[in-house]
């Protein structure tokens, strides 16, 4: 059994799949705006089992890592489609951001043509006819007229295949206990670059199985891992456990996943936790599989 | 790479369209002194203005000497690499779809007319007709990048569709007449008659205030975001631009209101010093 700061890590794997990726730099005249921005656009985006995509703030940017120069945030954005990001990117910036006092938005990733989103080359209808593009070393911003002056925003987004649905389970003895590290799971992964963790906090506390005793439910509580019902439903949970979290991990590809995974469960391992596990569905529902004592060992 | 040292002494121009990295890649250095050139109204060959020496197969040219009597050089190239140690003639980059042409001096006239795509700097002064339109022609310059350190004449980017023409010194009559689109950045003193006749596209002023036409009409004061990008780039090719002329604030006036008045006229509010930083 291997462990790692006297706890014990199940020989179990999480498997993730693969969803479509983009990256958004957000800029503003002051680093609280570019934040406010981020998190809006990137609200109700937990889970692609209630929204139209996952998101979360991947990290801020300086002034100098932005392209023109102010503060910023960088956005992850998971969809299962390209079609489906598209909508949901053109709504949450056209809702959340261009409404946003003294912003601008740009692509983060690399465009391959065929594989772009078209995100300021659809808002820029909203200029009424008063848009303005302009194109600079192959790239094209639009101007569009706004009531502090012009949001400008990159014409096209490129997309990549990301890896979504990563995660692990903190068994812990207490809530407190159990919050405790999942909060220091968080914040070891938000240094690994090109992960978000899209639930609240990055913390999930309702696990869910597939399926539901009602039918119109395609996910329903995870009761093996409820504490309240270990004693009338065939519990996961180990004697002396008492909460459970869960951190799912979302990334642009499968090594920043696992890294985020590898540095999260570390974290995590600390007194009052009794074991780390991982959540799958036999391997059926995603060709990822991060087992975590090939990450770990 | 190839090596061409002007040995000219004509005061005849020569029209040497055959310079560009695309037609030289692969050639030896007896074909390319015999490729022919234009010399007033006789046809000579190259040999005869350039000593060759070295190898164009990395579609790399250095040209050396005054060569402001050669005309044509890098007209119409797609790829590559010039740099020209010493002023250069006319035409220079004409039509050009890509590459790169560096000029360690002065150039002449309709530097980069209609060019589509690539990039020219100049480090010296250019003449008229930056980036614009041949005479008959419906648009100028159409894509690309036309950087001038020093000054320019007149009708700079006359007519010109898409791309960024910016001077760091003053500039003769006319700048930006006629634009249809682009971007004019001008560092010194424009000469009268600013952006007559522009339709869309943006003329900014670093470092002087114009006298405009009666025809732009004041709309905001205010901080562009895309200028951000546009000084962000520029700075990053070695174009020389005045301090903090990214965060100051930038008078903006539309016109010209006796075409479609979509274009923009900015200039920055406070007068900073004369000074220029590169």
């Amino acid at each position: 059994m291997l462990a790692i700061n006297d706890v014990s890590i199940e020989d179990t794997f999480a498997e993730a799949f693969p969803m479509t990726a983009a990256r958004l730099v957000v800029t503003a005249e002051t680093a609280g705006w570019a934040y406010t921005a981020g998190q809006t656009a990137t609200g109700y985006a937990a889970s692609v089992i209630g929204c139209d995509a996952e998101a979360g703030i991947e990290r801020p940017l300086s002034a100098d890592e932005t392209p023109d120069g102010r503060p910023g945030v960088s956005l992850l954005f998971f969809a299962f489609s390209r079609d489906a990001l598209q909508k949901a990117l053109i709504n949450r910036v056209g809702q959340c951001i261009l409404t946003c006092p003294t912003t601008a938005c740009y692509n983060g990733l690399p465009v391959v043509k065929e594989k772009s989103i078209k995100l300021g080359g659809n808002l820029r209808f909203f200029g009424d006819g008063w848009q303005f593009s302009k194109k600079l070393e192959g790239r094209r911003y639009w101007r569009l007229p706004v009531m502090d002056g012009e949001f400008t925003c990159e014409d096209v987004i490129g997309t990549v295949k990301g890896v979504a649905g990563g995660n692990f389970l903190i068994l812990g003895a207490s809530q407190a206990e159990a919050l405790a590290a999942a909060e220091g799971a968080t914040a070891a992964i938000r240094n690994v670059p090109g992960v978000i963790m899209p639930f609240p906090g990055g913390i999930v506390r309702s696990g869910s199985k597939v399926g539901s005793k009602y039918k119109k439910l395609r996910a329903s509580t995870n009761d093996a891992y409820c504490p309240t019902l270990r004693g009338v439903v065939q519990s996961a949970l180990p004697e002396g456990a008492n909460a459970v979290y869960e951190i799912v991990i979302d990334g642009l590809d499968l090594p920043a996943v696992e890294e985020a995974t590898r540095v999260g469960v570390r974290a995590a391992c600390r007194p009052g936790i009794l074991r780390v596990t991982a959540g799958n569905y036999g391997g059926k529902l995603g060709p990822f599989h991060l087992h975590l004592h090939k990450l770990l060992g | 790479m190839l090596v061409l040292r002007y040995q000219g002494t004509t005061t005849i121009p020569v029209e040497a369209e055959c310079i560009t990295p695309d037609n030289l890649a692969g050639k030896s250095v007896t074909e390319i002194a015999t490729l022919p050139a234009q010399h007033g109204n006789a046809q000579a060959p190259l040999g005869e203005f350039f000593h060759v020496e070295g190898d164009a197969s990395d579609c790399e040219i250095a040209i050396e000497g005054d060569c402001s009597r050669v005309k044509w050089i890098g007209a119409s190239m797609t790829t590559g690499r010039i740099t020209i140690h010493g002023n250069v003639g006319m035409h220079l980059g004409s039509e050009m779809k890509g590459g790169e042409i560096h000029v360690h001096g002065a150039a002449g006239d309709w530097v980069g007319g209609e060019m589509r795509g690539g990039r020219i700097h100049v480090r010296g002064n250019a003449g008229h007709l930056v980036g614009a339109a041949y005479r008959g022609s419906a648009a100028g310059m159409r894509g690309g990048v036309i950087l001038v350190d020093g000054q320019a004449g007149n009708e700079i980017g006359n007519g010109m569709r898409r791309g960024l023409i910016a001077i760091g010194g003053d500039t003769g009559d006319y700048p930006g007449v006629s634009m249809i689109a682009g971007s004019l950045f001008i560092g010194g003193q424009p000469g009268i008659r600013l952006g007559a006749g522009m339709k869309r596209g943006s003329i900014v002023l670093l470092n002087s205030k114009a006298e405009l036409l009666p025809t732009f009409r004041f709309d905001c004061v205010c901080a562009p975001v895309f200028l951000r990008l546009y000084l962000r780039q520029l700075r990053s090719w070695g174009f020389p631009l005045p301090p903090n002329c990214n965060r100051d604030l930038y008078r903006r006036y539309s016109g010209d209101l006796v075409a479609l008045g979509k274009g923009e006229v900015l200039y920055r509010q406070t007068q900073p010093p004369a000074e220029l930083a590169s």
